[in-house]
């Protein structure tokens, strides 16, 4: 009785809105039979997206987007509100995943040749897609509205500045304002909540609209090269001869995969959270170690090495034509092979980038660069002395800032070489000549130490030595 | 139950060269109407966003305090305020400065962001140098480049004596070009 009454109610929605028809061929439209496990990094972006939205939501109830009191809110949401410690961990590791899975994805699209012919629009709107994760992921972390927040925002600033003809009021729009105060937070709070989902909704629309008229493309064959002449007729036989529904055959895979990433994504929320909130966002507080999250400290770690000379043209121009390479991509190469095998460097190309970005996050992460103001004075037992010549050099070694540098006995920094064994390596005059003149990374000593000071240094350097055993 | 739903009606029925350029009259009036009504919406939005942009702000003198509480020969961190923080800025309308008092009656205020990225540098009172904590860029007690990717020297703020007060006056955020 309630079945069939069931079964009216759906007829009747059919008939009157026509989309259940409309929903079951888009769900059950034919895909190439073996589409496997490959093929779930695309949906499985777009599962991270609806947690981002779903919790972003959840997060809004909360928020206060004001300068004054959106680090208040954070602090209660992360430490007071029932749920909002594990809701904020969700939050950051769904943008996490997304980051990960839109680059897994756009890998395999790349390696299986997926974006040539006629899918050169579908990674065309997929580069636009990953340019909008990104900056979702940048004003994301903006909106805690901490000490790095303001930082972040500052660096970003600093970057746009660089631009021609439009740097200084780029920067300033970055800023809000002539500097960062209460319209900064605002605006990138209204960017990150309504204009960029927009973005990504209409796009993802776009992009999925895209699949559905070209179809999920067929694992590649050696040897089958695509020509726009002949591959749509070649698809459609395929996909009419052994095409399965993606709706169950292909989509189980999503949906398991799918889950078993939100089950990750809890799990870290859970256990590691969501990133510790830093100081109050005052920009006179000068004590600041500004540090960019996960997805970006590889590029941290770019503009740390960029020859300096370089810089002022690869800020701007850099990001820009990595973006232009993206597009144009399937324009330039949307025929021939697809498959990897017959594309080597299709392979070398994605290994070189992975490497690329794995060794620059590991250094942003180290930051050698960075002076370490955390550097503990010399103890006595790695002095070995307690007064006279070397422990006045090895005090002055501290004060006058070698140590946030320099590594003696695995205490200092690492900008500059470790001076453990130095005395093995330079003589006391290639000391004073060094210490004297500076380096391209190394400030000129020769104003700031008296002669009997630098006497005292050296004297203290001429003692690192390799210990015998 | 119900007669099927037939797709809607669209064009396809003959129609005179009167009605052809009526229909192309209406398409362009929509188009022009429909524009109108775009940019009556569009002007104040963009307005409303832009505008901030082009109001030159008024930069004011502010005092960080007496003259005698300075040292000669040392740099310090000032505090100060915005010249017109919006009622909701809080602690992000404050700003600071490396101070430093040269002599009797000069002083210098340095910015306290790096020209590399803006940073915030740290002065270390007894290397006399600023480091900065991003990417390694040094400065020497004058503000030049001592060592890193810094391109230009620590930009300085203008700053006077007054009524026994050391006061800077607010600039705008220094954005390397």
């Amino acid at each position: 009785m309630l079945k069939r009454f069931l079964h009216r109610v759906w007829d009747w929605v059919d008939d009157r809105t026509g989309l259940p028809a409309m929903i079951g061929r888009m769900a059950t439209h034919l895909v190439p039979p073996d589409a496997k496990w490959w093929y779930v990094f695309g949906s499985a972006t777009l599962c991270a997206f609806m947690i981002q939205v779903v919790t972003g939501i959840a997060l809004a109830f909360s928020y206060i987007p004001s300068a004054s009191e959106a680090y208040a809110t954070l602090h209660f949401i992360s430490s007071e509100a029932p749920f909002g410690h594990f809701l904020r961990g969700l939050h950051y590791y769904g943008a996490s995943a997304m980051v990960l899975m839109v680059g897994l994805h756009m890998a395999q699209v790349f390696l299986a040749g997926s974006y040539k012919f006629p899918r050169e629009l579908n990674w065309a709107t997929g580069v636009l897609l990953l340019a909008f994760t990104l900056v979702m992921g940048f004003t994301g972390q903006l909106l805690r509205g901490d000490q790095n927040a303001v930082w972040t925002v500052v660096v970003a600033a600093e970057q746009a500045g660089r631009a021609p003809f439009i740097g200084q009021w780029l920067a300033h729009v970055i800023l809000g304002g002539d500097t960062v105060g209460g319209a900064t937070l605002t605006r990138f709070f209204a960017i990150h909540v309504f204009i960029l989902p927009g973005f990504i909704f209409a796009f993802v629309g776009l992009h999925l609209w895209l699949v559905l008229r070209h179809g999920i493309s067929e694992p590649p064959k050696p040897g089958k090269p695509v020509d726009p002449k002949t591959y749509r007729r070649e698809y459609q036989e395929l996909i009419e001869k052994s095409g399965k529904p993606f709706w169950p055959d292909a989509a189980w895979r999503d949906v398991v995969f799918c889950v078993a990433m939100i089950v990750v994504i809890a799990l870290l929320a859970m256990v590691s959270g969501a990133p510790q909130l830093g100081k109050a966002p005052d920009p006179g507080i000068i004590d600041a170690t500004p540090r960019p999250d996960w997805y970006f400290m590889w590029y941290f770690a770019v503009l740390a090495l960029l020859p300096p000379e370089t810089e002022r043209y690869l800020i701007i121009y850099g990001p820009l034509l990595v973006g232009m390479v993206l597009i144009s991509l399937p324009f330039l190469f949307n025929r021939g092979e697809r498959s990897p095998r017959q594309r080597p460097w299709a392979i070398a190309v994605v290994l070189m980038i992975v490497l690329m970005i794995t060794t620059l996050w590991v250094e942003g992460v180290k930051s050698p660069w960075s002076p370490n103001f955390k550097a503990q004075p010399l103890p006595a037992s790695v002095v070995g002395a307690t007064n006279g010549p070397v422990f006045l050099g090895a005090q002055l070694f501290d004060d006058k800032g070698c140590l946030n540098c320099h590594m003696i006995a695995d205490d200092g920094g690492r900008r500059g070489p470790d001076l453990t064994e130095v005395a093995d390596r330079l003589s006391k005059n290639q000391m004073i000549l060094r210490i004297a003149n500076g380096a391209g990374n190394m400030p000129a000593y020769a104003a700031n130490l008296t002669p009997a000071q630098m006497d005292a240094l050296v004297t203290f350097l001429q003692t690192r030595k390799r210990q015998l055993p | 139950m119900n007669e099927p739903n037939p797709e809607p009606a669209s064009t396809g029925c003959p129609a005179s060269s009167a009605e052809l350029s009526r229909r192309k009259f209406l398409a362009r009036l929509s188009l022009a109407v429909g524009g109108l009504g775009a940019v009556i919406v569009t002007v104040p939005v963009v307005g409303f966003l832009l505008a901030p942009f082009f109001v030159r702000r008024q930069e004011v003198w502010r005092s960080v305090g007496k003259i005698e509480s300075f040292k000669i020969g040392t740099t310090s961190a000032v505090n100060y305020e915005d010249p017109s923080p919006l009622p909701w800025a809080g602690v992000t309308a404050h700003t600071a400065a490396w101070l430093r008092r040269v002599n009797a009656d000069t002083f210098i205020a340095f910015s306290i962001n790096c020209t590399h990225l803006g940073c915030p540098v740290r002065w270390l009172p007894k290397a006399n140098l600023f480091m900065c904590p991003c990417h390694g860029g040094v400065y020497y007690e004058d503000g030049t480049v001592a060592a890193g990717p810094p391109p230009l020297p620590l930009p300085r703020y203008p700053v006077r004596v007054k009524d026994g007060e050391v006061q800077i006056q607010t600039s705008p955020f220094p954005i390397t070009k």
